[in-house]
Formats: C-alpha cells, structure tokens, sequence
C-alpha cells in the first residue's frame, strides 16, 4: 500500500512537473513589424478599368493568357479571377447603375504574412522591404500558404504536371530590377495604383480622404487589417470595403495569434522533453511495480 | 516479458475472396494515382484555390492518423493507466497504428503539388519553425519510424521461429538487446503523439477569420488531442470486437468494457471542455440554434459522440454488440469533428463549396484497402493477435472465420 501512495505521488509529482514547465515556457517573444516597407496604394476612385495593369503584369511576369468562359478559342486574356497564371486582376462590382466600382487585387503583402507563417521550408519569405515573395526550388506543395491566407491569394497550379504557387511579388525579380518600379504602377495610365514607402503612401491616402470627404470613404483599407498589409486601398464614399471583396478582418496578425499559441506550448523544446521524461519515469515505475508483482506471485 | 508467449499468428490461406475485392480497390486507387502524377492535381480532384485542402488530408491525414492512436493510446492504458492485462493488445494496435500512418503518408506525398521538393523538409537551413505543419511532417515521420521499431519484436520472433539457420540466429541475439531498450521508444510513441496529434488542430489556429466560430478557438490543440485519444479507444473497441467476429475468436467484453470506459471518460471531458468553450466564447447560440447547416453538423457531431458516451456509461449495455455501437458513434462523431474543422466549416464565408470527385473518393478508399489488405495478411503471418484463452478447435475456428469472411468480405472494407 505505501509504495502504491508513493507511486501515485511521483505520478502527480511528474505531471505536475511537466504542466510547470509548459507554464514557464511563457509567451515568445513576436518578432518586429517592419513598417518602412514598399507597397502600393489603390484609389478605386481613380481608376478607369483599363486592365492595362493585368496585361502588364503577365507581360513582366512570363505569365500565359486564360480563356474567358465565353471564348473558347481562346482570343483573350480573360482570368475570372487570380489563379495559377494571373497574379493581379482587376474585378468589377456593381450594386446599381450608379453604384459600382472597380477593384484591383493581388497579394496585400501583409507585414506579418500569414503564408510565411505557416510555411514548414520556408518557402514564402518577407524581405527587408517587406516584400512576401515564393521560392518555387523550397516549395514542397503542401499549399497550407493557401489554407492560412485571409485574402485567399496564393493560387495553385491545379492543372499542370509540374505545379507552382502563384502570388504577386511585387515584381522583385522582374520589373522593380528594371524599372524601379511593379509593372502594374509603371503602367496606369490614372495613377490609381502608386508605388512607395508604406509610411508615404499612407500619408498621402489620408490626406486625400480629409481633403476630400465627399469622394472617399473616410478609411484605409490595409492600414490596420490583420496586423497591417503594404498594400493599400481607398475606395469610393458610396462602396463599403466588403462589396470590393475586402473583408472585414481583425486588427491583431493571425499569425502573431498562432505563433504565440505555438510558441507558448514549444518554447525552448521543454514541455516535449518534460513530458517524456515524466511518461518515461511513470512507464518504468509501473513497470517495475508489475514485475514485483510476478515475482511474489 | 511473459507476454510473449500470449501472441501466436492466425494462419490459413492468404488469398481469399476478401483479399481480392480489396486487391480490386487498391488497383483503381494506386491507377488513379498514376493519373494523378501524369496529369496533375487538377485532373483527378475537386479541390480548387478556395478550399486547397480535400478529403485526401482531412480524411486520410488529419482524421486517419487520429484513427491509428489505438496504438497510443492502449500505451497510455497500460504503461501510465497501470493497467497491464490490456498488453495483449498492444501488437495488433500498434500494426494498426503503423499502417494509418504510413496511409497518411502516401496521401500527403499524393497531395504535395512539389513532392520532388519534399526532401527540404530534412533540411535544417530550411525550417521555419513558426510552422505548425514542420512540427506535423517532423513528428509523424519520426513516429513511423518508432512504431516500427515497438513492432520489430513481432518481426524478430517470426523470424527466430523459421528457422532459417543464420537469420534465425541472428534474430535470437538481436532480441534480447532490443527489449533492453525498447522502453524508451514506447514512452517516445507516447511523447510523439501527443506532439503532432494536438499540432494537427494546431494547423488551423492562424485561419481565425476561415474556420467557422463555432469551431475555431485558441483551444484548437487541446481539443485534437482529447479527441485522437478517444478515437483512439474507440476504434480498439471496434478492431476488437470485430476481429473477434470475423475470426471467430473470445470476446473479451470486461476487459473492453473497461478500455471503452476510459474513452469514455476522454470524451465527456472533450465534451465537457467544448461546451465550457462555446459558452466562453458566446457562440453557444450559434452552435446549438444556429439553424444553419454549420449548427446541424456540430449537432451531428455533438450528439453522436454524447450519446456514444452515455452507452458506454450505462452498465446494462455491456454486450459486444453495444460496446461495437458505441465505439462507432464515437469514432464517427469525433471524426467529424475533424471534417468541421478542416472542410466543413473552412472557407464559411465564401460562396464556393467544396465535393470530392469519384477519383477522389477511390483513391483513399484505394490506400484504406490497401492497408487493410496489408493488416490481414499480417495477422496470418506474424504473432500479432493475442492467443485465445480457451483454444477452440483449430479447425473449427478457421473454417469458421473463413465463412464467414466470405459471406461478409464487403464489410471488409469499411475504415
């Protein structure tokens, strides 16, 4: 009887030892928010639907057209939406005849991107700038960039032998080398979609909606949204965010909410070791309790 | 140990009417793999840019390996619970286990839209340790490896009783060594689990605003795990009582009474804490009276695993036939539970919905057949099963199981 006791108190002592452990891992330290990124702001007042931005970008992104449902001969250009060839898209909403507006998506390039959260081979990456781009030589496909993404951009290559993941960069590696500057802003022929400095960017968004409240909803889109995206958006007085496909999100990081849930329980690997080290203590104890038991048997 | 003694193999013919409709399946499933390989993802599933995951991860991956913790949890019951005399069913979970694990990993290699590129995984330089999923791959892949190693004893006593001259004899003096140490791999077989079963709800805590609030919470890990463990002892309830069915063997039902038990009492703290958490939350309402279609799944799934454990708490239920019940209501409410999670209530706000395609759904019935296939042959081969008490027969026993094989072999099939 007092070794059964004795047992069950190194058996409460273990676990207890383990919970203690898993307390103390605390939480982790969140790596810092860099908010002197590059982005783009998007004036869905200015811009006229030209879709020269989506053609500019394929051009400068080796991208191939995608028939249009209505042309199966395959004469245009024509993306429903971002898939595995279209990076940017511009999309049209239409609540009457005199409420509609145009909007352009591609990647937000959140400041603490979701993609680059969940990716196990680091695949998806932030730069110094901000910038989240794809390595396609890490990518192994598991598509869980996909899965965490609360703007639903990472498109997959569902068709092809040999698949990519498919987001705007930026222009990174193609017309910013170049040009100094994403295919898409070097093209707009309105200047809807401008190029720079996060910081300025928004200065100058919301200087535009106080100088002119009538014209512009009095927010910026991307300022606080899951943590902040470097891409910007202001939209009409007369269109809520959410008709553009803009949703209405949190203000805290999903990422930063995962990795400290994660980091709390894995901190330093010491919760794993303890537990096993409390199992192994227990297993072996029992152990040895049964093979007393034979022997007096 | 003494235990030894207890297993034997089940012989008898390999090739029976069983095996070939499971050998039909796994054909079409690893064909319409090919065909996945050759024309890309797209060819064979219905998965699209809004819903990336399908039935291939949330079944085989996500629900399949909470399935294959028999393994981990009779361990739990017998080497932290104390409780010994459910030992006798430690090979058969344990083989159970490694096989719903390595199914899981054929489908995550058929899933992975770069598998070329899988070996980055081995690569240090390369993780990126906020990712849930590097615990997941990391973890599983070492747990194979461990079940392997807690089933080589069967392997080695096979081999030893061959009598194969060198092998035989090299087996002999490899086995005592390997008891030596075999501990630390079944605490390890424990540890593991643990790790990548609550990592699995770990997966979706970063898609606050695309899992549906009935079930995301920052709880997500905690549930998963209390979940897999009575999934765990729900499908050893099930493998026991039907194994003892289709091979004519003993039921054992005090002892599975009382394994069931302990599931029992995991679920009714899951239950218990997923209540506890709604009502933290204030999603009570919407869980319970949501009148939509995410309310009626978490009804379903709810109330399958609430009545499954009532059975199991009622004494005057106690017959192979309830406890099989039971296990299936819990196994079934908790896998569910799963599919809310990953599939059903992913993606809520979006118009788009998600069906598997035929192909799809045949290739993992493909690799489910194709484990199952591998499990009976298995058992007829190597001392897995526990020998029975009383020996009927030998006879009697087999041509019994044989019949009745035949005249149920579509029952076979089912996971």
């Amino acid at each position: 009887m007092i070794s059964q006791s004795r047992r069950g108190f190194l058996k409460c002592f273990g676990l207890a030892g383990t919970a203690l452990a898993v307390a103390r891992a605390g939480f982790a330290s969140e790596g810092a928010i860099n908010d002197n990124g590059v982005g783009l702001l998007y004036d869905a007042t200015r811009c006229v639907g030209c879709k020269a931005c989506v053609a500019a970008c394929k051009r400068a992104n080796d991208l191939p057209p995608e028939k249009g449902s209505f042309d199966p001969e395959g004469l245009w250009d024509a993306p429903a939406d971002l898939d595995g060839k279209t990076r940017n898209i511009i999309k049209l909403y239409r609540g009457s005849e005199s409420v509609w507006s145009y909007v352009k998506v591609q990647c937000m390039h959140c400041m603490k991107p979701s993609c680059v959260s969940v990716c196990p081979v680091s695949a998806m990456q932030q730069d110094a700038d901000g910038r989240v781009f794809y390595d396609k030589t890490r990518c192994i496909g598991c598509r869980m960039c996909m899965v965490a993404c609360p703007f639903i951009v990472p498109r997959f290559q569902w068709e092809k032998r040999f698949p990519q993941i498919v987001k705007c960069d930026l222009c990174k590696f193609s017309e910013v080398p170049r040009k100094g500057k994403p295919a898409c802003a070097g093209v707009c022929p309105t200047e809807a979609v401008q190029y720079g400095r996060r910081r300025q960017l928004l200065a100058e968004a919301k200087r535009r909606t106080e100088k002119n409240p009538g014209r512009y909803r009095s927010y910026v889109y991307g300022e606080h949204e899951v943590g902040g995206t470097n891409v910007l958006y202001l939209a009409s007085a007369a269109v809520s965010f959410d008709k553009l496909g803009l949703p209405k999100l949190p203000y805290e990081a999903p990422a930063a909410f995962s990795e400290k849930i994660q980091h709390r329980i894995y901190k330093g690997f010491i919760a794993p070791l303890a537990l096993y080290a409390a199992l192994f203590f227990i297993a072996v104890g029992n152990r040895e309790e049964l093979g007393e038991k034979e022997e007096g048997r | 140990m003494t235990e030894q003694a207890h297993y034997k193999p089940l012989g008898g013919t390999l090739f029976t009417r069983g095996f070939f409709v499971l050998l039909f399946f796994t054909i079409i499933g690893f064909s319409l793999i090919a065909v996945r390989f050759w024309k890309g993802i797209g060819a064979v599933s219905n998965m699209t840019d809004v819903f990336p995951l399908g039935i291939w991860i949330t079944y085989d991956v996500a629900t399949g390996t909470a399935l294959a913790c028999g393994g981990y949890a009779i361990a739990l019951l017998v080497y932290i619970l104390n409780d010994w005399h459910y030992h006798s069913l430690m090979r058969s979970a344990i083989l159970l286990s490694f096989f719903g694990y390595i199914l899981a990993g054929f489908s995550v290699i058929t899933d992975l839209g770069r598998y070329w590129n899988v070996y980055n995984i081995f690569m240090p330089s390369r993780w990126q340790f906020n990712s849930a999923l590097l615990e997941v791959a990391l973890c599983i892949m070492t747990y194979c490896l461990v079940l392997f190693i807690e089933f080589l004893p069967v392997i080695l006593e096979w081999l030893r009783g061959l009598g194969w001259g060198r092998v035989s004899e090299l087996a002999d003096r490899f086995s005592p060594k390997l008891d030596r140490v075999l501990i630390f791999f079944i605490v390890l077989g424990m540890t593991l689990p643990t790790m990548h079963q609550s990592s699995l709800g770990s997966l979706f805590l970063i898609a606050t605003s695309k899992v549906h609030p009935i079930w995301h919470t920052m709880y997500l890990p905690l549930f998963f795990l209390l979940n897999c463990l009575f999934l765990g002892y729900g499908v050893v309830v099930i493998e026991s009582t039907l194994s003892s069915y289709i091979f004519d063997r003993e039921y054992e039902v005090r002892d599975l009474a009382g394994l069931a038990g302990t599931g029992a009492w995991i679920a009714t703290m899951w239950l218990t804490l997923r209540v506890a958490d709604l009502a933290w939350r204030g999603r009570l309402g919407m869980a319970f009276a949501g009148g939509d279609r995410y309310s009626l799944s978490f009804l379903i799934e709810f109330l399958l695993v609430a009545f499954g454990t009532l059975f199991l708490f009622n004494p005057k239920l106690r017959s192979p036939r309830w406890l099989f019940i039971s296990g299936v209501l819990l196994i079934v409410g908790g896998g569910l539970y799963r599919f809310n999670v990953y599939l059903i209530g992913f993606n809520w706000t979006h118009h788009w919905k998600y069906f598997p395609s035929l192909a799809e759904f045949l290739i993992t019935m493909g690799i489910i057949a194709f484990e199952f296939l591998a499990y009976f042959t298995l058992v007829k081969i190597l001392p897995v099963l526990p020998a029975q008490h009383k020996p009927h027969p030998a006879g009697r026993a087999w041509q019994g199981w044989q019949s009745k094989v035949e005249s149920r072999s579509n029952n076979w099939h089912l996971p």
